[in-house]
């Protein structure tokens, strides 16, 4: 009884406590971080838009790179077509060293093997390209001449087959290995999510441990599995410098993976032309940039739109 | 078993019958490699590679017809499921295997003092090294971690003890998401275009090339710093306030203090992220080959840049060039692991021990 009169006096006593300019200080500092953030990103497209417009408004003779979006049209393909290369050979894997490590390994094989695939992400990116020429390319060679020899039949494999093995099947070899650990990450993480009881009850049925996998973890972990991919995407439409290194471009748009004229890559040609470019030009190249920024935008509000979407409803499971 | 009726085979045993003995598996294997050698001898095709996709892809197959033979399809496919998955991981250390020995063995070469003591000014062909560049990785890489610990250390405050679930806490989630994803190259173009409009076209400077890496080091920064001050518990926050210990108090004594190890471990693994970038400084500080230690003003040699630079433009003879461009990324490469060493050693040395 004596209570209930007391705390109406106690709740007024502490709604008056003086503000404290130290909190008004720290509340204003982080939140001003935070949406320093946001301008820092709307800088970024800003600038790029801004540096943009002369490029894609000014008279096509006047460009240094002729027509932009003519000039702009192999390198977006050649970009989609190295990632996608990519992807078919790094997701299967990705999701093979994943099961592997959360459902195969044992205990200490998996920590120590985590940490190194890991490891193959923190590696520059210059080396993979001093790798992918020196050690990829020529290995590769024998297989390509292989290849046309006797499937030459097929468009892919039309010749005439490059002479140093510095083709766009080499770079996406590259760059699934360099995507490899983020896909890997991604799947794990989800992998190992999967409820315990989901396992035993399929293997309390009778399930050998592939059907148990097929049957329990894929189907838990397949969103887990889309957003690694498109992360994974993300990151291989980006690459630049092992690209740039390993393949020998051309503005070209075809689909023959054996060849020496292969369609460049955006940020390749970006890193391969800007030294060199002047004026319009350097406009010209970062309209391609904001191409392929727009381009990885897409790629990455899709996958957070995924694991969103996925992070609604793990809770309940 | 009836006692009278002798027996006259060997007693099976009723746990392991209709399974394949153990040393089938490895015995396949072998048979395979060597199966697929012979072959690939008599053809004339012998390298290595061959003979271990062959092999593999041999007992692949073999032991797949073997076990459906004797222990059903189902079986079969749970050991073909088993082979491919080790399959996978196998393949996918041989590229690190590879890097690792080919970076050593042709690195070491010019892995010496001079490499470390000297830079390329007055250089041409042997001799020279990449102190320049050590110096400008190591500038370059301060810089933005300057720039954006602060940034991100804070943001992520905002995020976990301010932001909640309100609509600008979500949108700045969201975007530091979307930043992950930029590619590094667009984060040097910005950087560039940035400076070349306060400092006039076509700029270099290693200031500019700090701020690309800021752009890339911040969202790594704010999503550790998030993740591991999620980690503090509620109740710590809740007793430092029943003290009456002011909010900004409590976070500056409390939360991040007990969060500190993990904090550093992720700026350490954002740093070993970022110092290996080429395309972003490539753009935006440029290469030369003496030493410059003003970010201020002229371009500044990178490690990474170096490297890129002395394997695709050499001079005569080639050479020394390369070698060095090797020695560069066995530097790099060295770095990388020892700050993620550190990163992890530090995560482990502070971790919360269960049960303190």
């Amino acid at each position: 009884m004596v209570a209930r009169s007391v705390t109406p006096d106690v709740a007024q006593g502490l709604r008056r406590s003086p503000k404290r300019f130290g909190d008004t200080l720290f509340r204003g500092l982080s939140t001003g971080s935070g949406v320093a953030i946001l301008a820092l990103l709307a800088a970024v497209a800003a600038f790029l838009v801004g540096m943009s417009i002369p490029a894609l408004t000014a008279d096509a003779a006047d460009l240094p790179f002729g027509e932009f979006w003519s000039y702009v049209a192999p390198y977006a393909f050649g970009t989609l077509w190295a990632a996608a290369l990519a992807m078919v050979f790094a997701v299967p894997l990705a999701i093979g060293i994943a099961l592997f490590l959360t459902h195969y390994a044992h205990k200490r094989v998996r920590q120590v093997f985590g940490y190194i695939i890991d490891l193959l992400a923190a590696v520059p990116s210059v080396v993979f390209g001093l790798w992918g020429i020196n050690v990829l390319a020529p290995l590769m060679r024998p297989f390509y001449v292989w290849l046309h020899e006797y499937l030459g039949w097929i468009p892919l494999f039309a010749g005439p087959v490059s002479g140093t093995g510095r083709t766009i099947l080499t770079v996406a070899m590259v760059l699934a290995v360099m995507v490899l650990p983020i896909i890997t990450a991604m799947c794990r993480e989800v992998f190992s999510q999967t409820p315990r009881l989901h396992e035993e009850a399929a293997l309390a049925l009778g399930a050998t441990r592939w059907e148990m996998i097929r049957t329990a973890v894929l189907p838990y972990g397949m969103p887990g599995i889309v957003s690694g991919c498109m992360l994974g995407l993300g990151r291989a439409l980006g690459e630049t410098m092992a690209v740039a290194m390993v393949l020998s471009p051309a503005a070209v748009i075809n689909v023959h993976l054996i060849t020496s004229s292969n369609p460049n890559t955006i940020a390749s040609n970006i890193a391969l032309s800007f030294p060199e470019a002047y004026q319009l030009g350097v406009n010209q190249l970062i309209a391609t940039g904001l191409v392929l920024f727009v381009i990885t935008l897409a790629v990455n509000v899709t996958a957070r739109w995924v694991i969103a979407r996925r992070s609604e409803f793990s809770g309940a499971n | 078993m009836p006692a009278s009726l002798p027996s006259l085979h060997v007693p099976v045993n009723p746990l392991t019958a209709g399974q394949l003995p153990r040393f089938t598996q490895p015995a396949l294997l072998v048979v395979s490699v060597v199966i697929i050698a012979a072959l690939s001898s008599l053809v004339g095709l012998g390298h290595p590679a061959t003979i271990a996709a062959g092999g593999a892809l041999l007992f692949l197959v073999a032991s797949f017809l073997l076990s459906a033979e004797v222990e059903g399809v189902r079986r079969a496919k749970d050991r073909l499921a088993a082979h491919l998955v080790t399959g996978a991981f196998l393949l996918a250390l041989t590229p690190l295997v590879s890097l690792a020995w080919e970076t050593l063995s042709k690195g070491l070469a010019r892995f010496d003092f001079r490499f470390f003591a000297h830079s390329m000014r007055n250089v041409i062909g042997e001799g020279g090294g990449a102190a320049h560049a050590i110096w400008g990785t190591l500038i370059i890489t301060g810089m933005a971690t300057l720039f954006s610990v602060p940034i991100g250390l804070l943001s992520a405050i905002y995020l976990v003890e301010y932001g909640g679930r309100h609509r600008l806490a979500s949108a700045i989630r969201f975007f530091v998401d979307v930043m992950t994803g930029i590619p590094s190259i667009v984060a040097g173009l910005f950087a560039y275009t940035l400076f070349s409009l306060f400092l006039g076209p076509g700029t270099k400077v290693g200031v500019a090339g700090a701020v690309a890496l800021t752009i890339l080091m911040i969202p790594t920064v704010v999503r550790s710093t998030e993740e591991m001050l999620r980690l503090v518990p509620g109740e710590l926050r809740e007793a430092s306030y029943a003290l009456g210990v002011p909010k900004w108090r409590t976070i500056l004594r409390v939360v991040l203090p007990t969060s500190l190890a993990g904090i550093i471990t992720g700026v350490v693994l954002a740093i070993a992220r970022i110092i290996g970038e080429t395309a972003p400084l490539l753009v935006t500080a440029g290469i030369t080959s003496s030493l410059n230690a003003n970010p201020f003003s002229e371009p500044m040699a990178t490690l990474p840049v170096f490297v890129y630079y002395q394997y695709v433009t050499p001079g005569i003879p080639q050479d020394p060039y390369i070698a060095r461009a090797w020695a560069g990324a066995l530097t790099l490469i060295l770095i990388v692991m020892l700050l993620n060493l550190v990163g992890r050693l530090i995560a482990w040395k502070f971790a919360p021990k269960p049960g303190r």
